[in-house]
Order: structure tokens, then sequence, then C-alpha cells
């Protein structure tokens, strides 16, 4: 579904992604794991088309097609969806409004009309309560004055509204208490499918005991450094990432 | 000749015109003397160092437009808030038109400034309140009321709510040439009474057209006013627009300002507080596009203890537009527990538009809590991102963060289909369908 070659990426000439190969197929949940610093938001902001980035190297392939220089609406369009660590304040316009605005520009691009009334008000309806969201929150301004924890939840309802094929959640986890964590990890499991995939970025193993990886990869100064399976985040939880970085110099 | 000495030489065919001599000949008189020494401003003025009247002051124009043409009124429907029922004073080229408007004697006055000029029941109000607000001072001030005659003439009585908004509508033809308007609005709001006024003037086709209005408002003890000015004119006209709130005790008076076209729109807005206990509130929302130019001039005079003061403008410039912000708050020393607020949030989305914004704050008590606070921006690029990641096309994305930043101002509008036309006017200059109202 989603291959990365030799992608190398920098921010005001400065070099932070050096060389990703990464390949994720449909079914499958990939762990991105690594210290602060070593690039983890940079890859997921780069795979969703953050302008703010400059891919100078290598390729980002989406089911076959190159998207290196797609917008990130037209990366939204293809199935590409973002969580974000720090979802923006949005005063004015409800929960509810701003997922109608995406859901319907999402459908536009595909040539279809705006979803009907009634069936919006079920899906939002059907996603919400999965995610034990009250009504009240839906018309509340997009994320302005959430808890940490109400933002991420709401950042897994847009989720659920759009159903991407590749969903990347970046950080999910943090700001999370351990309730908050386990709704918003039963609404990722209970959203895959065999024909999506999902990467999470993470810094701690927590998620991962809820989100279990098929793979889990340790990048370590815009490489990823080491690959492996669920068992490797767990060594990473025990011994921290000072032996990655050992290995790395040796 | 220049435009000077021809407003000052006409001031005699004016005077043949208005006949015999009524209550404030003597104002007018000495308004012209006032202008006749000063002039038009100029930039070497420090409020009016950002905007210039000289593109406008160097064409020749008519000063008494004769009203000929009848407008249908289905043509300009859409100036008016058809869809609830409303008070209205319309004049056509600065004339009124009967036809247009829907005036009122029961309960409260909603007329004419002509009427109540020449009535005798009136003149005892007119001597009281008419140019006891505004600055005597003031060019364009002074020149407005050396020609001072007719506009609306609002009087709502003690205890009395008017039922209905009030429309105070300006058209101009361009049928006969270029054309200098100068509307009188007097209002007087008593005791305890409440009041919503809306005001717009309005263009019908491209001509050039210089309106110089002032407009005094008295909102007695516990009064309620709620004033809104729609300033969304073609490209060819300019707005000099001199507002005077003076206010007693314990009452509420709150101007918005909705600044979307226009060649030159100057706002000067005036609050005089002159009990304890008073509540003023200025916003606005300026969103400009092409050359347009609006300056924002406004002063709140906290002259008397335990008031407060709300000002929250925002702007949103385009393509080689302007904005200018000249906020003054003055606290005189008695005003002690004076609660003075003042924010000016501009986004500047092309890098061709220039904002200035100055506020000034002169404050002589000890015991004030005053907050002032302006930036110029740009929007932020990760915020538009998030929108754009969940599929929404960058232009949308913009207009919806334009209107997320804009929106404290518009919920404050207390008459409901007006927030909604308010709401679809940005949409339409954003150029965005956001499939939803806010």
């Amino acid at each position: 579904m989603l291959t990365i070659e030799n992608l190398h990426a920098e921010v005001e000439d400065k070099g932070i992604l050096k060389g990703i190969d990464l390949d994720v197929k449909a079914g499958e949940i990939h762990a991105i794991m690594g210290p602060n610093g070593s690039g983890k938001s940079t890859l997921s902001s780069v795979i969703a088309g953050n302008e703010g980035y400059e891919v100078t190297q290598g390729n980002i392939l989406f089911r076959g097609e190159e998207i290196n220089d797609m917008s990130p609406e037209e990366r939204a369009h293809k199935g590409i969806f973002l969580s974000f660590q720090y979802p923006v304040e949005i005063p004015g316009v409800s929960v509810t409004n701003f997922i109608k605005t995406a859901l319907n520009a999402q459908r536009k691009a595909s040539g279809k009309e705006d979803m009907p009334a009634g069936e919006m008000l079920k899906k939002i309806r059907e996603k919400s309560s999965m995610l034990s969201i009250d009504s009240k929150f839906l018309s509340r301004s997009l994320n302005q004055g959430f808890s940490g924890g109400e933002k991420k939840r709401n950042e897994i309802f847009q989720m659920a509204m759009m159903e991407p094929q590749l969903a990347i959640l970046d950080e999910t986890d943090s700001g999370l208490d351990i309730d908050a964590l386990k709704i918003v990890a039963d609404g990722v499991n209970a959203l895959r499918t065999d024909e999506n995939a999902t990467i999470v970025i993470t810094h701690y193993q927590r998620l991962l005991e809820y989100i279990v990886p098929d793979f889990v990869h340790v990048l370590y100064d815009g490489k990823i450094v080491k690959s492996g399976t669920k068992e490797l985040a767990k060594e990473l939880e025990a011994k921290g990432y000072d032996w990655i970085k050992q290995e790395v110099t040796d | 000749m220049d435009l000077k000495d021809k407003l000052l030489d006409s001031h005699i065919a004016f005077e043949e015109e208005l006949g015999p001599k009524d209550s404030i000949q003597k104002l007018r008189n000495q308004a012209l003397k006032t202008f006749e020494a000063k002039g038009f401003p100029s930039k070497k003025l420090e409020a009016w160092k950002y905007t210039s009247l000289n593109s406008l002051i160097q064409d020749d124009y008519l000063l008494f437009p004769k009203s000929e043409k009848a407008v249908a009124l289905n043509e300009i429907k859409h100036v008016f808030l058809y869809e609830v029922d409303t008070y209205k004073v319309v004049f056509i080229d600065g004339i009124h038109s009967p036809f247009l408007s829907d005036t009122t004697h029961d309960g409260l006055d909603v007329c004419l400034l002509s009427a109540a000029l020449s009535k005798p029941k009136y003149s005892e109000l007119i001597k009281q309140y008419f140019g006891s607000v505004a600055d005597k001072e003031e060019n364009m001030t002074a020149l407005n009321t050396s020609y001072a005659r007719e506009g609306a003439y609002i009087y709502i009585p003690p205890s009395v709510v008017a039922e209905k908004p009030i429309e105070i509508i300006h058209l101009s033809t361009g049928d006969q040439g270029p054309v200098w308007l100068q509307p009188r609005n007097l209002i007087v709001v008593d005791t305890n009474a409440q009041v919503q006024i809306v005001e717009r003037h309005q263009s019908l086709l491209e001509h050039q057209v210089v309106t110089n209005s002032v407009t005094e408002l008295i909102a007695h003890q516990e009064a309620l006013v709620d004033y809104y000015k729609i300033q969304n004119d073609l490209d060819s006209a300019s707005l000099i627009d001199n507002t005077y709130i003076a206010q007693d005790k314990n009452s509420h008076v709150s101007v918005h300002t909705f600044s979307f076209g226009g060649k030159i729109t100057r706002n000067n807005l005036n609050f005089y507080q002159r009990g304890e206990h008073i509540n003023s509130t200025l916003k606005g929302i300026t969103l400009l596009q092409g050359k347009q130019h609006v300056d924002h001039n406004t002063l709140v005079h906290h002259a008397q203890p335990n008031c407060e003061s709300h000002q929250d403008y925002k702007g949103i410039f385009s393509d080689r537009s302007i904005g200018v912000f000249n906020g003054k708050i003055l606290v005189d020393k008695i005003a002690q527990k004076t609660n003075a607020f003042q924010q000016n949030n501009n986004v500047i989305l092309n890098d061709k538009a220039k904002v200035n914004t100055k506020p000034q704050l002169e404050i002589f008590a000890d015991d004030v809590r005053c907050s002032h606070g302006c930036t110029i921006g740009q929007l932020d690029e990760e915020a538009l991102f998030y929108l754009r990641s969940r599929g929404i096309p960058k232009k949308e994305a913009k207009g919806l963060m334009t209107y997320a930043f804009a929106n404290n101002v518009l919920q404050s509008v207390q008459i409901p289909t007006l927030k909604k036309r308010i709401n679809k006017l940005i949409a339409n200059k954003l150029g965005v369908n956001l499939g939803f109202e806010l």
C-alpha cells in the first residue's frame, strides 16, 4: 500500500530524514518508535504532504502511484489520514460542521454529490457512539478548550468518519490517561480491515499493548536503524533507547 | 475651482434653497467658518497620517443632486433586511424616498431630520441634542454640520422598546455624475429605552460618490442600543463616517462595523461616557480586496468611574488593500475602576497588502484595568495543513480559517437574519461555499 524508498527530507536546509525505506501492506500495523528528535513526526508530516518540508531525495508511493508532488488534500482524497499530535483549534466551527465539510470535500474530489443530511447524521451518531463521544461534544468548536484526551478522541472520530486506506497516528497516546487510551485503541482496532493499514508513531510501548503491531521500526537520526516484531517494542521499553544509539555509533 | 472653494461658495445657494431660518442655522454658519479655516484634513494631521483624501477631493462633485430616478424595490431588495419587518429611512442620492421608507410616529419617532428641523414640536429636542455630541473642531464633521439638513431622526421615548430594527439606507444611483453626499443623523434613546439600528450606504452602479456622514447618538440612563454599520459598497464609493455617541449611567451601546468594500472608508467612531456603570462595545470585521482602504479611528473617553469599554476589531487583507486601526482610550483622573479592553488582530493574505495599527492609551487614573493588543500576521501554515490533510482544498481551508478568525465578532450580532447575511457576505468575499452556516 505504502512504499517509501530512500526518503530524504529537510526543513530550512536542515536534513531530518536521511534515507528511509518502509513497506506497508494492506492489513498491516506498523509501529515507528524512536527517541525525541529522531524524525518520527517529520516522517508522518511528509507522508501526509506538509509543504513545510522539502523532499530532497527518494520516493513515496501510495498504492503504486508516486505522491511526492501531491498536495495534502489530494493525498487525503487518495485515502491517507494523519491523526495529529497537536490538533489545531478552529473557533466557531463545530466538530459536526467540520467533519461534514471534510467528508463532502472528499466526496466532491471523487465526483460524488454531498452526502444526504440524514445519512451524514446516522454516520456521525454511529461513529461517535463507538468512541463514547456525546452529542454535546459534537456541537463544540473544533478542538477549542478540548482536553488532551478529547482532542485525540476527536482525531480518531474524524478518522472513523473518513475511513482512510492508510491511517498514521502521530503520538496518539501522548496526553491520554489509561481509560482514554483504551477507548482510542478500541476505536482504531474496530476500524481495522484487511484492506487498510495503520502506522502508529509513538515514543512509548504503552499504546502498543492495545494496538498490536505486526512490525516495529526504530527511527534514529533520520534513519530506520532496526526493524522487528512487537517483541522489539518490549525490548525498547525495558532497555530504553540508549543501546540502539550505542549500536548505531558502533 | 477646487472642492473646498466650491463647498464654501455653494453655501449661499444652499441657504437660499433652505428658505426661512431654522434653529440650527447658527451652528451651520459656525461650522462653515471652522471648515473654511481648517479645510480638508491632510496627512500632516496625526489622526490622518495613513489615510489621504487627496484622491477624492481633486474631482468636481454635484453637491445637491436631484432625485429623478425611481428605484424599483426588487432591484435593491438585497440591500435591506427583507426577511424581517423593519422601520426604514431610505434616501436616494441624499433625498428621502417615501416609496422605499417605512417611518413611524406611533410610540416612537423614526422619520427625517428635515421634518424634525422644520416642525415646532421637535424644536426643543433639536435645541437640546443637535450638535451636542459632535466634535465641532473636526474638519469633516464641521463640513457636514455646515450643510446639515437631511438624514434620519430617531427618538425612542423612555422605557419604549423599538419592536423592529430600524434601517437607515443611503442609495446612490450614479445618474447624475459624481456626487458628494452629507447625511446627518440624530438619534436619541431615552431612559430605559431600547433600539437596534442598521446603517448602510450602497451605490447601485459604479460611479464616483463620496459620503461624508455624521451621526449623533445620545443614550440616556439604562438605554440599550445595538448599532450595525454595513460597509460593502462598490469600489467607486468612498465613505467618511463620523459617529459620536454620548452615554449616560448604566447604558449599554454597541457598534459593529462590517467593512467589506468601498474605495476609501474612514470610520471616526467616538464614545463619550458621562455616567457610571456604562458599557461601550466597539467591534468590527474588515475584509478587503483589490485596492480598498479602510481606516478605523476610535475614541473611548472614560470620564466617570466604574465603566467598561470593549473593542475588538479583526482585519483580513488581500491583494493591495490597506487597513488602518488607530484606537484611543482616554481615562480621566476621576474615572477610577475603569475596565478598558482593546484588541486589533489582522491577517494579511498577500504580501502586497498593508496594515497600520496603533493603540493610544492616555490614562490619568491610577486604579484601572486597561489592556490592549494588536497583531499582524498570516494564516497559520500548520493549521492550514491540518485542514488540508482532511481533504479540504487550500482555498476552502483558508476561507474556513478566516471565518474562524473573525468569528467572535459575529457572535455578538443580535439580529439573526443580519448575522446570516454577514456570514454570506464573508463567504462570497472569500469565494468559498462552506456548505453550512456558522
